[in-house]
């Protein structure tokens, strides 16, 4: 139900990223919302809407001195941004603020003022996962892939090719965190994690953040970058507990979500120039891409080692190295976005030639949620 | 036993059936007495319908291994051997996170499909986690 198109104006990563012991978490928020306002040319008086995830938009907004008529707190994991995104379009639209800052800050390595992870015993996770060993990402997010990999025939090399295709990414990107090409084999022989992971097959974990601002597209044509235009949006979520999954080989919030964010921006599978999918773990991209609909049910490894997503493939997929190599502070949607909107504004490491279209698909939790959204850099 | 040092469940008024048929050795599911559908977790309506009218049951306790992962990484509370942590199907249909035991923790023995059956851990004197092992036939 758009009435008017929403742009991003301002989008940028923290200073440093990596290894940021001298920063809090709140900092880092603050530091990617600084070069984000600097990007768009301007302050935080002009700041209208404050979203964020995790931590507060009420930190974030006082630590920053906005005062927002518009405040969303949209924390459903790593594609909350995602969700923020497709909430202050509908916002900006509604006349609720004019100019929304979206943040992401993770001190995931590093923990300098972080937010502690802990369950409570009495909630559903609490009593009827965690007590079997279900705690940390590597031991959750991991555990339909045994599922998929019988169900639709993929094997171990299959979900070791992703790791190496995106390293070819991360090669092209001099802020990624690991640069050097690997092979399968590298991959298959690196320390076993979770069987059947092993570490090369898991993402990284990292200091930094993001920020990202809009407004609507009127306004965008007088800011000093090039607008990066949102012409569809998506989200969804499923289950908090992975258990609970309704089916371990497809994402039903990754449907749901793909499918409105399509049929919003009104494009084709093969109108798609670019494309993120959060990979927390090296099943995400396969998971995505069937999906979103770019590949059919079991069809998608295939299509990574067919080179398909690969530099100078028809669908270049994670362009920046993804979390498996670029970075992944907590929160990694955030980054999927900003990776987005530098191949639209045609500034990326690695460019994807004339690219017009780019989407950005993110999850949250375990599978738990999904956001999408489409990016263009001609005006609708 | 030794002292148990893992995480442990705390019961809600919604969940302390389970729980107790846990510590009495039997895996009690619920029904939906309108659209008959058995679901987990427990909570006192059917999220199939909507319905309140529901029934606690004792479930068969059959099982067939749906998905797992056998972490490698030491941890202070489940030693450093690798374990499985597994979801399993239940013969009446819901799936539950467990842990598959009595058998050796590799990929060789641990076969999807495999036919499991419950088993009860005793934690304490309130707390006794369902694991499932290998069907004896
Ligand atoms: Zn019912």
């Amino acid at each position: 139900m758009k009435q008017k198109t929403v742009a991003v104006v301002g989008a940028a990563e923290t200073t440093e990223m990596g290894k940021i012991p001298n920063m809090s978490q709140i900092m880092l928020h603050a530091d990617a919302a600084l070069n984000a306002m600097k990007d768009a040319g301007l302050t935080a008086k002009d700041i209208d809407g404050v979203a964020t995830a995790g931590d507060s938009p009420v930190e974030v907004a006082h630590y920053l001195g906005i005062t927002p008529t518009w405040v969303d707190g949209t924390s459903v994991g790593g594609c909350s941004f995602m969700l923020h995104v497709r909430h202050a379009a509908a916002a900006i639209n509604e006349g609720l603020c004019n100019t929304v800052l979206i943040t992401h800050a993770e001190s995931g390595r590093s923990r300098v003022g972080a937010r502690r992870f802990s369950r409570d015993p009495a909630s559903q996770m609490g009593q009827f996962e965690v007590p079997y060993g279900v705690t940390t990402p590597p031991t959750m997010f991991t555990i339909p892939v045994l599922r998929y990999m019988k169900d639709v025939g993929v094997t171990e090399e299959g979900l070791a090719q992703v790791a190496v295709v995106q390293r070819e990414w991360a090669a092209k990107n001099p802020r990624a965190s690991f640069r050097d090409p690997i092979t399968v084999d590298d991959v298959l022989n690196s320390k076993m994690i979770a069987w059947p992971f092993r570490l090369l097959m898991c993402c990284l974990v990292t200091d930094g953040g993001g920020a990202l601002i809009l407004t609507s597209a009127e306004r965008a044509k007088d800011f000093p970058q090039k607008p990066v235009y949102i012409l569809g949006t998506g989200e969804s979520c499923e289950t908090p507990m992975i258990s609970q999954m309704e089916d371990f080989t497809t994402s039903k919030a990754f449907r749901v979500s793909g499918k409105k964010a399509f049929e919003e921006a009104g494009i084709k599978h093969s109108d798609v120039d670019h494309l993120m999918i959060y990979d927390a773990f090296a099943h995400l991209p396969l998971y995505g891409l069937e999906d979103l609909g770019f590949c059919e049910r079991g069809e998608a490894a295939a299509f990574i080692r067919e080179g398909h997503t690969r530099p100078g493939g028809k669908l270049p997929l994670n362009t920046n190295g993804g979390g498996l190599s670029y970075m992944h502070s907590g929160m990694y949607g955030m980054y999927a976005l900003q990776e987005s909107v530098r191949q639209m504004r045609g500034i990326a490491p690695a460019q994807v030639p004339g690219a017009k279209i780019s989407i950005a698909h993110g999850v949250g939790g375990m599978f738990a949620a999904s956001g999408t959204i489409v990016f263009s850099n001609e005006a609708p | 036993m030794a002292d148990y040092n893992r995480p442990l469940p705390a019961p809600t008024p919604e969940t302390q059936h389970f729980w107790d048929g846990c510590r009495e050795g039997e895996l009690r599911l619920q029904r939906c007495t309108s659209c008959k559908e058995s679901y987990f977790p427990p909570r006192p309506f059917c999220p199939a319908c909507g319905s309140r009218d529901v029934e606690i049951y004792k479930a068969s306790g059959k099982a067939t291994l749906y998905s797992y992962v056998i972490n490698h990484r030491p941890r202070p509370d489940f030693g450093d051997t690798p374990h499985s942590i597994a979801v399993v199907t239940l013969a009446e249909g819901p799936r539950m996170m467990t842990n598959i035991v009595d058998c050796p923790q590799t990929p060789e023995a641990l076969e999807l499909d495999m036919a499991l059956e419950v088993t009860f851990e005793k934690a304490n004197d309130e707390i006794s986690l369902p694991k499932f092992k290998p069907s004896k036939g």
